[in-house]
């Protein structure tokens, strides 16, 4: 049996507690003891980006990391992308651009997605395609999700940029 | 192997206290660790040792003529590091074609290293500017370091001169002067997240008007990244005229010993070295 070892942090706002096996990865800790299954399970290998997280604001791929190395940090997952009004703009956008087929790749997309827009840069449609390039779809719709991270990237307005309430 | 203990260390010398009994299993990012333990190609140790934490490791400065590099520097931070951009833009250049976004997110410079898998791209533009890597332990209480040029360092597929009780610190090397030029090639099926088939770094300056070559390094070529000392013989305070390039692109083939694997054959790996050295060599011509 492996070393278990209790870790603290906070995971889409709520701080939580759980104790973990230390050879865990933090996408079986996510999936298989907090229930947030909104994060996919597809290689385990850093290949796919389906498990794409933002910890620390940053997006990592869950399966390459150690569950103990969460202790302390700010994990948000894709059931904390929503906001009080309901879908994120981001979100919204894969809806209307149909940028969903199966959907297995989407909350890893719209994760990574999420983190681009958050850089605050202008962006190319190359730029969003090297942006996605550790996202991996198998139905092949990577021309709407571009599409969806586009319109979301004209949408927000950008940090400094903000129109003015007259 | 059971683990006995887990530590997140906060301090440097923390972690060389803890290091100081062997034994230890250490990682920063983890993502060689986690797929290499989870597919049982490497073996946890009794003490598990999460290097992430440790402060004063992660950044790229610059004293007087001297950049140093923290070993928990991320892949992400060189890219986007002003510093290297204006002075080493070749190691931009390979931090550029390295895995995805959010494996440059976390995967560190100490820890591509330190992994010595013959094809770590990091390694090929250190070894460009002979970089020097510092090396810390904690020897009977007290702290100690030592310094290893980088073509010293690897020894094997995995292997490095790195003690059980070491860890790597910072890398260290001179700004490259003005007229330096340099380029690095990495072959791959596709753009993203493919480790390299085979990977070929040049570099330069210019003495006496004259632009010539001082450097040559080959990854996933030999069994570690390794230096090309004929082609940079053959090439030393020579023009980089076609004659000149196709005679070091075939010296190249003498400098590696590839192997066979998934990526290539040892056939098309030495054919990819002569074609990139090449295309290398009229880049930065
Ligand atoms: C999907 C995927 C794509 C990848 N693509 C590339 C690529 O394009 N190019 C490439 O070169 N690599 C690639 N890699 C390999 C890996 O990401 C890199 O080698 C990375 O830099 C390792 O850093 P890390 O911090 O994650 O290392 P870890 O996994 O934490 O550690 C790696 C090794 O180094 C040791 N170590 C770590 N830090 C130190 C230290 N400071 N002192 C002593 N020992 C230390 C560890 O004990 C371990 O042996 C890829 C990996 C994955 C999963
Ligand atoms: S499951 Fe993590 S990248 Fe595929
Ligand atoms: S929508 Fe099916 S994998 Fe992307």
């Amino acid at each position: 049996m492996s070393l278990e070892k209790e870790i603290h942090f906070r995971v889409n706002g709520n701080l939580t507690s759980v104790e973990v096996p230390v050879t865990m990865n933090a996408l079986a800790m996510i999936r298989d003891r907090l229930k947030l299954t909104g994060t996919k399970r597809g290689c385990e290998e850093g290949e796919c980006g389906s498990c794409t997280i933002l910890v620390d604001g940053v997006s990592v791929n869950a399966c390459l990391m150690f569950a103990v190395d969460c202790d302390g940090r700010d994990l948000t997952t894709i059931e904390g992308i929503r906001t009080a009004e309901g879908l994120s703009p981001l979100q919204k956008l894969f809806v209307e651009e149909w940028a969903v087929q199966c959907g297995f790749c989407t909350p890893g997309m719209v994760m990574q997605g999420t983190y681009l827009l958050s850089q605050n840069r202008e962006m190319s449609v190359e730029d969003i395609k090297r942006g996605i390039e550790g996202n991996l779809c198998r139905c092949t719709g990577y021309k709407k999700v571009i599409a969806a991270i586009a319109g979301a990237l004209h949408a927000t307005p950008r940090r400094g940029e903000e129109k003015e309430d007259s | 192997m059971t683990i006995e203990q887990y530590a997140a260390p906060e301090t440097l010398d923390e972690l060389t206290r803890l290091l100081s009994g062997g034994n230890a299993l250490i990682f920063a990012g983890g993502t060689d660790v986690m797929p290499q333990t989870r597919a049982g190609a490497r073996q946890f140790q009794p003490y598990l040792i999460n290097a992430s934490r440790v402060a004063g490791l992660r950044g790229i400065s610059r004293e007087g003529a001297r950049i140093r590099i923290g070993a928990l520097t991320t892949v992400t931070d060189i890219l986007e590091s002003n510093l290297l951009s204006e002075h080493v833009p070749v190691l931009v250049e390979a931090a550029d074609c390295f895995a995805s976004g959010q494996v440059r997110n976390t995967a560190t410079l100490g820890g591509n290293l330190c992994n010595a898998s013959p094809a770590a791209d990091l390694a090929i533009p250190l070894l460009l500017v002979d970089a020097e890597l510092e090396l810390s332990s904690n020897d009977n209480g007290a702290p100690s370091r030592r310094v290893v040029p980088i073509s010293d360092f690897f020894v094997a597929p995995g292997k490095t001169v790195l003690k059980p009780t070491e860890i790597l610190t910072r890398v260290i090397f001179d700004a490259p002067p003005s007229g330096f030029r340099a380029r690095f090639i990495k072959f791959g099926t596709r753009p993203a997240l493919d480790i390299a088939v085979v990977s070929v770094g040049v570099a330069g300056a210019t003495a006496n008007m004259v632009f010539a070559i001082t450097r040559v390094a080959f990854g996933a070529a030999a069994p570690t990244p390794i230096r090309g000392k004929k082609t940079e013989e053959l090439l030393e305070g020579r023009l980089l005229v076609d004659d000149t390039i196709l005679a070091a692109s075939s010296a190249a083939q003498k400098d590696v010993s590839p192997i066979s694997d998934v990526r290539g054959s040892a056939w098309y790996r030495r054919e990819l070295v002569r074609t990139l050295t090449e295309r290398a060599l009229h880049d930065v011509a």
